[in-house]
């Protein structure tokens, strides 16, 4: 019988190829930020389950893994947040939300 | 089959359905709002590992704050050309096919990690007492892995410097804009009834954080979401960047850390120990200074850069 911790470290497993497949497949730079953040979800989960894993000492789950994952969703936030400011800049910019289309003929003057 | 693994498959499979159709639906808006429902079914899961002061941070800054900060730039990306070709057919199945193999590498890792497992736990108990402490987590993030948590609370600085830094010339010192175009009743009320409870709870989360779930980052986060609230409904406006009080709180969280930590140096003979009998005292000031820092870091770092034109 399959126990709670290797069903959700499978599970992540999945959601990190699931997240890492949109990341290179979608061409709109939006969706490749969200696609990393639910990345970032299984990545966190699979630090779950080896905390979970680590329960002892009358605890639930080893207390250190889960305090990194903590640090590690708040840091990733962050990196969105910059990264969707960045993208938000260049549509304000030129128009356009991908960086490999040929710029347009006349760029309009930074505002 | 126990009632309980039942429950945990049909929320793996709920989570991992939600996860796909979020990758696989065309329409961005749809797709954030599977984001959200995704990082609210992840808080689920994170309860279900034993790890309620993760499943706090996963719902508020994992799900709500990033999902309000996609979906409002995908608002404001909604009449962008989506001209973006995708990869042809090969390029597509062999990113399939690399994403597999790494998904298939994680799982047999998964399968083989190793049994009884190396734990940290009851290092982590053993010295609580000394701390004055009763959440181990709070534990790890304010006394045994104390730099860590200096150094993230640093690291929000650099990454509001990087957003405003993208304001257009002119509008450094401005104030950033975050109002809804068109605030109807529903959200107004909301702005107005949900802060006050909004405030409490999370003064509470990081107040409590020393015996119970939650923290300054929980807290923080839960802080940050009733002032977005305010400002997406225009009850309030965003203070300019270049306000001196404003810049103070920001780095209060941090300077207050470093200061501890620096006089831990002399008093307790490293940097960022507490000297003995008075830790617990030390961490609540802290973290509560952490926790208004964290506040306005998140908050701004919604907003985006500013706009408004300093006059």
């Amino acid at each position: 019988m399959i126990s709670t911790t290797t069903l959700f470290g499978l599970s992540s497993a999945v959601l990190i190829g699931l997240g890492l497949f949109g990341m290179i497949v979608d061409p709109q730079p939006l969706r490749k930020i969200l696609a990393f953040n639910l990345l970032g979800g299984g990545v966190f989960l699979l630090f779950g389950v080896i905390a979970r894993r680590g329960a002892g000492a009358g605890l639930g789950g080893d207390p250190v893994p889960q305090a990194l994952v903590i640090t590690g969703l708040v840091v990733a936030f962050a990196a969105t947040a910059l990264a969707v400011a960045l993208l938000l800049r260049l549509f304000q910019a030129t128009g356009q939300t991908a960086l490999d289309e040929a710029p347009p003929p006349a760029p309009s003057v930074d505002p | 089959m126990t009632l309980a693994l039942a429950v945990d498959i049909g929320l793996a499979l709920l989570v991992l359905a939600v996860a796909g159709w979020t990758i696989a639906v065309r329409d961005t808006f749809a797709a954030v709002i599977g984001f959200v429902a995704y990082g609210l079914l992840l808080a689920l899961v994170w309860v279900r590992l034993a790890a309620p002061d993760v499943a706090l941070t996963e719902a508020a800054v994992g799900s709500g704050l990033t999902g309000l900060l996609l979906l409002s730039a995908s608002a404001r990306l909604r009449h962008a050309k989506t001209s973006a070709a995708p990869p042809g057919p090969v390029l597509q199945w062999a990113a399939g096919a690399l994403c597999i193999l790494i998904a298939a590498g994680l799982a047999a890792l998964v399968l083989l990690l190793p049994d009884p497992a190396p734990t940290l736990a009851p290092a982590a108990v053993a010295h609580l007492p000394a701390t004055g402490l009763g959440n181990p987590v709070t534990g790890v993030l304010m006394v045994y892995r104390a730099i860590d948590t200096f150094l993230e609370s640093v690291v929000l600085l650099p990454a509001l410097l990087g957003v405003w830094s993208l304001a257009s010339e002119g509008d450094w010192g401005g104030a950033p804009i975050l109002r809804h175009p068109r605030p109807d009743g529903a959200l107004t009320l909301m702005a107005q009834v949900l802060p006050p409870l909004g405030i409490i709870v999370g003064v509470y989360l990081c107040w409590n954080s020393a015996d119970h779930p939650g923290g300054a980052f929980q807290g923080g986060a839960v802080l940050a979401a009733m002032w977005v609230l305010a400002l997406l409904a225009g009850l309030v406006d965003a203070p300019p960047i270049r306000q001196r009080g404003l810049r103070v709180l920001l780095v209060a969280g941090a300077a207050v850390l470093l200061a501890v930590g620096l006089a831990g140096i002399g008093l307790a003979g490293a940097f960022l120990a507490y000297p003995e009998h008075y830790s617990k005292p030390l961490i609540l000031a802290i973290e509560m200074a952490l926790v208004l820092s964290i506040a306005v870091a998140l908050a701004l770092l919604v907003a985006g850069p500013p706009v408004r034109t300093p006059s």
